[in-house]
């Protein structure tokens, strides 16, 4: 990449990731929701968090579904969701997740 | 430090008291404190960005800026694969608009609460709008009143906000650093880092009982996200998303009718003996 497109890049990236996430804040007090939408709304967060997971958690890096216990991701995302759903503390999820992680593969390169 | 005035019309401010200075400083620190979580599992991704962007061959002042002022990290890591691909720059400015396009969901959830802020501070907020910051604010709003939300929420958010920032700079810094020592620090599995922190956030959504429609969007919005997986720039990712919240709020409106229908026939029974 030369210089300038670096610099075009950048820029471009910024105006647009910007631009949509401020594009509803921008009309922040004349935006109106109904009771309906705000219900809606309450599904947003478990909705997109989901969808980023799954396929984090199943995919290889070859672009396969690896639905098996060879699957270090998929076996400590599950543990992760256990650990948040017993211990209900995201800090203990997040470790205990990650170094349950680094142990399997540990033990699958063996 | 001055803090700029939360309220546009002298006005609106009048029901509560605003904020004295130092809850204004405690607000923004509790809120750089309870982003703590994320931040560990941002660590290894900005890192891994570092490196890849580096064996992508751009310039330090590029990476650094890709960090500093798109600030997203999704976005990022997907440009540095195009790059390597060898697409052209508007491509990846489109591409980078896809993958943002879920903030647009984020800033629906928050936009009403943050109707009587500047432009200043909407601004401000908006800039900051990750993934990471808006999960541990929805985290705090399930569990706060109303009245936290009105006084604090700005401050709280903005405080997680620049935690957020300054780690994910930092991050991309010692990525950059760290892939000329490491090379192969890419294929050591780091990435599972931000997978735990997002699997981790689900869990609160799983307390209520499982037919729940949160549970139905959750399962819809899983299953959706493997069939659509062909689709290119994460638009699976929109569209399992979508599914699901349509899925859950379908659910959640036959629940509500259901329950003012027995109701009502309680009610007209109750007036009939």
């Amino acid at each position: 990449m030369t210089a300038l497109e670096e610099i075009l890049m950048v820029l471009g990236m910024t105006l647009v990731t910007f631009g949509v996430r401020y594009a509803l804040f921008a009309r922040a007090d004349r935006v109106r929701f109904s009771t309906s939408i705000k219900d809606a709304l309450g599904f947003i967060p478990p909705a997109v968090l989901t969808a980023i997971v799954v396929p984090a958690l199943l995919i290889s890096k070859e672009g396969q579904i690896n639905f098996s216990y060879d699957n270090p991701y998929l076996i400590a995302g599950i543990l992760t969701l256990l650990l948040g759903l017993w211990r209900k503390d995201l800090l203990t999820a997040i470790a205990g997740g990650m170094a349950f992680f680094f142990a399997l593969r540990w033990l699958l390169t063996l | 430090m001055t803090m700029p005035e939360l309220s546009r019309s002298p006005g609106a401010m009048e029901e509560q008291q605003p904020l004295g200075r130092n809850l204004k400083i405690a607000a923004m620190l509790e809120g750089a404190k309870l982003t703590f979580p994320v931040i560990l599992g941002a660590i290894p991704f900005g890192v891994i960005f570092g490196t890849l962007a580096d064996q992508a061959g751009l310039s330090f002042w590029a990476i650094m800026g890709l960090s500093v002022f798109v600030y997203g990290g999704a976005s990022q890591i997907v440009a540095i694969g195009l790059i390597t691909a060898g697409a052209s720059v508007p491509v990846i400015i489109l591409t980078t608009f896809v993958v943002n396009l879920r903030h647009i969901l984020y800033a629906a959830a928050l936009v009403e609460r943050f109707k009587n802020l500047s432009h200043r501070w909407r601004i401000a907020l908006a800039f900051f709008l990750t993934d990471e910051t808006y999960a541990t604010v929805n985290d705090q709003l399930m569990k706060r009143s109303d009245d936290w939300a009105k006084r604090e929420l700005p401050y709280f958010q903005l405080g997680s906000s620049l935690a957020m920032y300054s780690n994910w700079s930092l991050c991309t810094f010692l990525g950059l650093t760290l892939g000329q020592l490491f090379p192969d620090i890419a294929s050591w599995g780091l990435d599972f880092a931000m997978v735990a922190t997002f699997t981790a956030m689900i869990p609160p959504y799983l307390t209520r009982k499982p037919s729940s429609p949160v549970w139905a969007c959750i399962i819809t919005s899983g299953v959706i996200a493997i069939v659509a997986l062909d689709f290119p720039n994460k638009l699976g990712l929109m569209i399992a998303a979508i599914s699901g919240i349509a899925v859950g709020f379908t659910l959640l409106k036959i629940r509500q009718r259901m329950d003012g229908s027995l109701h009502q026939r309680q009610q007209s029974r109750k007036e009939e003996s």
